[in-house]
């Protein structure tokens, strides 16, 4: 017996609405943040995540008030992130009620910022979230790259390298989104999960491509995720999070039910 | 109306938001929930909470400068009070975060570090290394206490943390973990309470938890 592996559903929420689309265009509407955070409290969820899909290109603040709604009623670990850029960002979510902030873009933009976050709040609320997309070609060794902006825009930074400077810099938690899989439904990137899981000391929640519950399941046995990460298969009422962790024990991987 | 007060003791370090509603939710409007660093407030509850998260050094540089230590060694004296994760740590006698700082020495015992090469030492997953901090939910052997009232034996519970507490006196773990290996989630002794995890955050076994410290008259 040890610590459970975590099943974590992700709120993608734009104006005040969860929603989700497939490799970030085409928004299907899934209803009340607080409402769909409370569902999955009651089915067992171990964190929930929450994602302003909008504040990294338009600008938008993320809704502390829906933060604060959710916390007043929840209560397991919630993480938040989008548009989080400055320390003042961060201590808003924390006062709202969030247990962790993600950083993305605000960290390319100045690495530094991660290092004073977490030396501020404690590497336990800063967690590094990554959009990752593959450019090594088939045959080679994975090689994955950075893209920011809803994937469109390439940094040139190596996602690895990257996950271990910015760990070394504090951050607590790697959330690592496949660009290339997020929406497809065709189950994780796992060499990439392998790979940054492998190369940090600190916990990393696999993130994009889910489309069945065995991809959870593979998330932790093959790619080493300590945590995996889903919306769609969880909002439109495909399977609770009760049956994914039904699914993961019947492969001995350990989870809290 | 709220007939009872239970003060979380607020000394600057990170969020009390989430431990100040899970009690608000538990109490059932019996009890007023203060978050507070006055003194004469803390002193008229009748329930204490000491949380705290983030660094220990700037945790008991923040403690003294505020006077805190004072206002716990009171309140240790007769009232229930809680411990939660930092605030368990800082009622050892030291820790070895930032070099090592002094603690409160309310319980005796060392605050120590899991390891940069800490690996799984029982069980069928024999070798396997293990991520630092230790966050996720892992389960708690009990030792009998009114604060486990309703609540199921190796229960899981939040945990999220780098160091861990080295109890010297076993009498007074109540609640024994492992994670690479065994350390004490749970200590205690008369009116104090202290956990390593955070049962605002730990679903319905930390509610659980939550609501027999609101009932606890502070007898073990």
């Amino acid at each position: 017996m040890g610590l459970a592996k975590r099943i974590i559903p992700c709120l993608d929420v734009e104006n005040g609405r969860v929603v989700k689309g497939v490799q970030f265009v085409d928004i299907r509407d899934a209803g009340d943040p607080v409402e769909v955070a409370k569902r999955y409290d009651e089915q067992g969820a171990d964190e929930i995540t929450f994602l302003d899909i909008t504040a990294s290109h338009e600008g938008r603040e993320t809704t502390i008030h829906t933060v604060e709604a959710i916390a007043e009623q929840v209560f397991i670990p919630l993480t938040v992130g989008g548009g989080i850029r400055t320390i003042e960002d961060i201590r808003n979510m924390l006062n709202a009620g969030a247990d962790k902030t993600a950083i993305n873009s605000a960290a390319i933009y100045n690495p530094e910022f991660v290092k004073e976050a977490a030396e501020k709040f404690g590497s336990q609320c800063i967690v590094i979230a990554i959009d990752a997309k593959k450019v090594s070609e088939e045959g080679e060794p994975g090689k994955w790259e950075i893209f920011t902006h809803g994937g469109r825009k390439p940094t040139g930074i190596d996602v690895v390298e990257w996950a271990v400077r910015m760990t070394n810099y504090g951050a607590g938690e790697v959330l690592l989104t496949s660009m290339d899989q997020d929406g497809v439904k065709s189950g994780f990137d796992i060499e990439l999960t392998r790979a940054v899981s492998e190369a940090v000391n600190v916990p990393v929640i696999a993130s994009g491509g889910v489309g069945n519950l065995q991809h959870l399941a593979d998330g932790v046995t093959h790619g080493k995720a300590d945590a995996v990460l889903a919306a769609s298969i969880f909002h439109f009422a495909e399977h609770t999070v009760e049956e994914a962790k039904l699914h993961m024990q019947e492969q001995g991987i350990e989870v809290r039910l | 109306m709220n007939s009872k007060i239970c003060a979380v003791i607020d000394y600057g370090m990170g969020n009390l938001h989430s431990a100040s509603k899970a009690l608000e939710f538990v109490s059932d409007h019996q009890t007023q929930v203060l978050v507070t660093s006055d003194p004469e407030l803390i002193a008229k509850a009748d329930h204490v909470v000491l949380p705290g998260v983030g660094a220990m050094r700037d945790c008991m540089g923040e403690i003294k400068r505020l006077g805190v230590d004072q206002v716990v060694a009171e309140v240790a004296k007769a009232k229930p009070l809680l411990g939660i994760c930092v605030g368990m740590q800082a009622m050892l006698n030291h820790s070895e975060e930032n070099g090592g700082v002094e603690c409160l020495k309310m319980f005796d015992g060392e605050v120590k570090f899991f390891g940069d090469d800490l690996f799984e030492s029982q069980g069928t997953q024999t070798g396997e290394k293990l991520k630092v901090p230790h966050m996720g939910w892992n389960q708690v052997e009990q030792v009998a206490h009114p604060m486990w009232n309703g609540i199921e034996n190796n229960s899981r519970f939040y945990f999220v943390h780098s160091y861990y507490v080295d109890a010297k006196n076993q009498n007074q773990v109540k609640g024994r973990g492992h994670y690479g290996k065994d350390f004490a989630a749970a200590i205690g002794q008369d009116n104090i309470f202290a956990v390593q995890f955070h049962p605002e955050k730990s679903h319905k076994a930390g509610l659980q938890l939550l609501k027999n410290f609101l009932d606890w008259d502070g007898v073990a």
